[in-house]
Order: structure tokens, then C-alpha cells, then sequence
């Protein structure tokens, strides 16, 4: 050793390594300037000269130590040289000190430091770090509860929301390779700013877990695209609102649900991706239901609506690619919707069967009389897509057929027709309407594998260049 | 022991500049008014008798109408009535 080296060591006690090593330090703070950091307990290793209490495990990550024992040789306080674990010939090449441990093994692995636990590197990089994010901090005592000080401050859709603290934003900002400070675009109404950082807040209140943020940015530039139509869906008195449909890959890989409930509550990834939405919305584009959102009645929808669709049919073109995403890869896709329609159909086993029947309920989203205006996705079961399979009708062939058989007369739709002011113009008398515009018919496999029922998802009435198109957006990292 | 807690604040953070309302003009006379659809049902037919009233009085008007009722107003037909115009009435909801 020469003037301006020392050696440090970082132990704990519950690691049968280290206590193996203790008289390896005793040997080394014979001959060189040693300090030993002690992570679980002050008084471990007893006997031992100028043992630190690291305790606040600041020492360990100031270190970057991920293992114990850790042995480094530091000049003039740089690092030089580092061992983990045990190892004798490194120990000497590190310590410089030969004959170390004699009666020890050769070598033994170390055990994991207490700074790498599980959710401890956040912790310790928002203590002692410079950690990236530039929210502003609203500071609190205990025993205030945070989820009340959420609540009090209007940052909860009305159930409450996991509190975000600067750890828990730090660990969701890992789930992304983005810089936080990267601009995703303006939400509406009021067109706040929205950087990958208030994603991630907002996905953290919503309860995601990090890897679930990929997902999520693409849910947000998917919602701010010109042709979502993000604002008039908000604001408008119809039951609509975002619809969020994942393919590909990340569905597996984050445990979404594309099976039985799939429409419904139990699903993590499920109910916080479609809830991290409507909370950006409502908190950096200042949504909220009664000031610019004026649902006459609303939706369950608008806490969240979000579910992957069933890839395990090879044969199935599933919606992203029929979108334009190429086989293989992630996207979102959003639409308008809020209310479900059930079709119960148990006796049709041909297709020209289904189809009439989803067709007759296809006819009454909005308004049985209503065409060309609401978009909807039918949302196809197993069982009733298996009758399609039996037929091979592919994705194209069910839409058209279905758009074939919802065509009516004009005379049973304009005013006054059934006794019905509600209606469209008299000029469509002598000419027949199918109940969607073009492309307004989205279709998706889901659900259960009992049951011959399918769900058509109503979507808003403004449609096209007045209103809403369907937005796919591909998911990155 | 009163721990203190940090939360991120999931906002914009906006700080919203607050403009006092321009007062209403004391008389219509030699201004032009703008009659803006923005395309709710019967929005139009609202205006047009309104312009008719307007008319009566000898007040100037100008008819402009929002591509749809679903999204914001273009930049450019808000300058329009800004350029063209004295007041603006809009038929908000039908």
C-alpha cells in the first residue's frame, strides 16, 4: 500500500460469507488503512477496529456495491480495484497483502447487498442521487395519509390511487428506455404538456406496474393523435370514451387478460393501462366530468376499458396487422366506445345464422334507426368465432357479410318511421343503408371459451373528418 | 415521529394567466357581428333569425360555421372573425 490508498470492505452480517471473511480483516487492518462498512448491524464483526455502521446503506451505494463481502482498494478516494465475494487470489491482488485467510476455502460467492434489495436502488437514488424527474414535490407529515392528500387535491377518478412518490416514479421511469423529458404532445382540454415523466406519474397513481409504461406511452400518443380526436371525446354528453385494444407480444409478456372477463375487472395490466389514461387526462389535461367532460350519464368505461385480443389462432389476422403493424410486433390500438351490447346467440351453428343474428343486434348501437354514425367493435367469443372458423370466413369476409346483412331500407329509418320522430332524413327513402360507414366496424377476438355470446363495444356518433377514427400505434420500449 | 412524504405532482403545473372580460360595447352601431355555427343541430337556424333581428337594426353581420362541432376551431377561421369582426356570437348547444 502507498500513501493515499486505503481498503474498504462492506459486510453484513446475515451473509455467511462475510462472517467467513472476518478474519481476513483482521489481517488486513494489520497492515494497510481499512475501513469495514457494516449494512444489517453496528456491532458486526466484533473485535474489529473503525467499523462504520452503514445503515442508511448510503456508503454501499455511494460504492455501487452489489455484493457482500466487497473488498476495494481506493486511491486518493477513486476506486482501483475491486472483489466480490470471496476469493483469495483476488483479495490478495486487490489488498496487495499476500498469505490472506489461510485457513479459509479458496473461495466462497458472496450474497446480495442490502442496496440492490428489491426496490432499495430507487429509494437510495432519490436519498443521496440525483435522480431525473422535475415534478414539482408537494411535501406532507405523517399521519396525513397520502392517498387522502391524492384524493384532496383532485388527482383520483373517485377510487383511490397509489401515492406518487418520487421512488415510485423513479422505479416506473425504468420500465422505459425514453428520456422523462422527452414531450409526448398536449392533452386536452386545456393542452398541458405532457412529458414520458407525467406518463409515468400518472401511471403510478393508476397503479401499472413499470413494465406496463411502454404500453402506456403508446396509449398516450395513440390518444393525442389530430385524428383521435381526444377533446370532442371528452367533452361530448355521449356515453363514449377511449377504448384501448393491445396486440402482439407485450400482452404476454405483461400478463394481460384476452380470455374469460376479458371486458371485465381482475386483471392488473387490464384495468391500470386504460386507467392511466383517463387519470392524464384528467390531471395534465385538466378533464374533469362536470367542467369540460359533459357525459350527460357516462360510462364505466371511463375508469378503464382496456383488454389484448386472442392471437392463439394462427389463422386469425389480429386487429394490429389488419391495421397495418407487421406480424411480430406490439400496438395499441384506440377507438371510441362505453356501451356493451350483448348478442346471445346458443342455436346458430352456420354462419349466415351468426351473422344475421349479430347483425340485428349490430343495428341497435346508438339508435336502431341511426346509420353511419357510431363506429363499434364486435368483439367475437371463442365459440361464436369457432362457427366462422368452421365456415373460413376470415376477418375481411365476416366484416363485409355483417355489413351486408345490417343494410335496411331507407323507409324504416328516416323521422317518423315505427312511429318514431328519432330517425334519418326523408332523402334516404328508396335506397338501403348498411348500419356502419366504411371501416366503422372494427372486429376483435376475446373472452372465455364457454359461451356462445359476443360483445359489440358502441362507439361515439361523430366518426371520420368530424369526429373520431381509430388510432393503432405500434408500442416501444 | 412525524415522518415527512414527498409526492410528484401528476399535473401540468400550469399556472393559468387570468384575463379580465373586455367589456361590452356600449352600441352596435357601425360594428359588424359575427354569427358563428359550430355545428350543433339547429345552431343555424338560431343564428339566421338572430342576423335577421340584427339586420332589422341596421347592424352589419357575418356568417362563419365550424367544420364540425367535434373539434376545436382552425386557427385560421378564428382569425377570420377576429380580422372581419367586431363581437362574436357563437350558438353553443342545441
Amino acid at each position: 500500500m502507498t500513501p493515499g490508498e486505503t481498503l474498504v470492505v462492506v459486510l453484513k452480517r446475515d451473509c455467511p460469507t462475510c462472517q467467513l471473511v472476518v478474519p481476513v480483516c483482521a489481517q488486513l487492518a494489520e497492515s494497510a488503512a481499512l475501513s469495514v462498512y457494516t449494512q444489517d448491524d453496528p456491532a458486526f464483526p466484533e473485535g474489529l477496529p473503525g467499523v462504520l455502521d452503514d445503515g442508511t446503506l448510503e456508503a454501499s451505494w455511494r460504492l455501487r456495491v452489489e455484493t457482500v463481502p466487497t473488498l476495494l482498494r481506493l486511491e486518493d478516494g477513486r476506486e482501483a480495484a475491486r472483489a466480490e465475494g470471496w476469493h483469495r487470489g483476488e483479495w490478495e491482488t486487490v489488498s496487495g497483502v499476500r498469505g490472506l485467510g489461510p485457513a479459509l476455502p479458496p473461495e466462497q460467492p458472496g450474497c446480495g447487498s442490502m442496496s440492490v434489495d428489491p426496490g432499495m436502488a430507487e429509494v437510495l437514488e432519490v436519498r443521496y442521487g440525483d435522480p431525473p424527474m422535475r415534478s414539482r414535490h408537494i411535501e406532507a407529515l405523517e399521519p396525513d395519509d397520502p392517498i387522502e392528500i391524492c384524493y384532496q387535491r383532485g388527482w383520483s377518478d373517485g377510487l383511490p390511487v397509489v401515492p406518487p412518490t418520487p421512488e415510485r416514479v423513479l422505479r416506473m421511469l425504468r420500465g422505459t428506455t425514453r428520456d422523462p423529458h422527452e414531450v409526448i404532445g398536449q392533452v386536452p382540454p386545456d393542452l398541458g404538456q405532457c412529458t414520458v415523466e407525467k406518463v409515468a406519474v400518472n401511471a403510478v397513481l393508476a397503479g401499472c406496474r413499470p413494465e406496463y409504461l411502454p404500453v402506456v406511452l403508446a396509449v398516450v400518443e395513440a390518444a393525442l393523435a389530430p385524428a383521435f380526436c381526444m377533446h370532442g371525446l371528452l367533452c361530448t354528453t355521449h356515453f363514449a370514451s377511449p377504448v384501448i385494444i393491445v396486440n402482439g407480444p407485450i400482452a404476454k409478456r405483461i400478463g394481460m387478460n384476452s380470455g374469460v372477463n376479458a371486458l371485465g375487472q381482475g386483471n392488473r395490466a387490464n384495468a391500470t393501462i386504460g386507467r392511466a389514461l383517463q387519470l392524464l387526462v384528467r390531471n395534465v389535461g385538466g378533464g374533469i366530468p362536470g367542467g369540460i367532460d359533459r357525459a350527460t350519464l357516462g360510462t364505466p368505461a371511463k375508469y378503464t376499458l382496456c383488454f389484448a385480443e386472442d392471437e392463439s389462432d394462427a389463422d386469425w389476422q389480429p386487429l394490429a396487422q389488419a391495421r397495418g403493424v407487421p406480424a411480430g410486433r406490439s400496438a395499441v390500438t384506440l377507438v371510441s366506445g362505453g356501451e356493451i351490447v350483448g348478442c346471445f346467440d346458443q342455436r346458430s351453428r352456420e354462419a349466415p345464422s351468426l351473422t344475421a343474428s349479430l347483425a340485428a343486434t349490430l343495428n341497435v348501437a346508438g339508435h336502431p334507426k341511426k346509420v353511419r354514425a357510431h363506429d363499434a367493435v364486435l368483439v367475437l367469443s371463442p365459440e361464436h368465432y369457432r362457427v366462422y372458423q368452421q365456415a373460413s370466413w376470415d376477418r375481411a369476409r365476416i366484416v363485409e357479410e355483417l355489413q351486408r346483412a345490417t343494410e335496411r331500407d331507407g323507409a324504416e329509418l328516416v323521422c317518423g318511421a315505427g312511429g318514431i320522430a328519432e330517425g334519418m332524413p326523408e332523402s334516404l327513402i328508396g335506397t338501403r343503408h348498411p348500419k356502419f360507414r366504411d371501416g366503422g366496424l372494427q372486429l376483435v377476438r376475446a373472452g372465455g371459451q364457454a359461451g356462445l355470446m359476443s360483445a359489440i363495444i358502441v362507439g361515439w356518433a361523430a366518426t371520420g373528418e368530424r369526429g373520431i377514427e381509430p388510432v393503432t400505434q405500434e408500442i416501444g420500449t | 415521529m412525524r415522518e415527512r412524504f414527498t409526492l410528484l405532482d401528476p399535473t401540468a403545473e400550469r399556472e393559468p394567466v387570468k384575463r379580465a372580460r373586455r367589456a361590452p360595447p356600449e352600441s352596435l352601431d357601425g360594428r359588424t357581428v359575427a354569427l358563428l355555427d359550430i355545428g350543433k343541430a339547429r345552431g343555424d337556424v338560431f343564428l339566421a333569425q338572430l342576423g335577421v333581428r340584427l339586420a332589422e337594426h341596421g347592424v352589419s353581420v357575418r356568417h362563419y360555421a365550424k367544420p364540425t362541432n367535434t373539434k376545436v376551431a382552425p386557427a385560421t377561421l378564428a382569425q377570420s372573425i377576429a380580422t372581419e369582426c367586431d363581437l362574436v356570437v357563437e350558438a353553443l348547444s342545441d
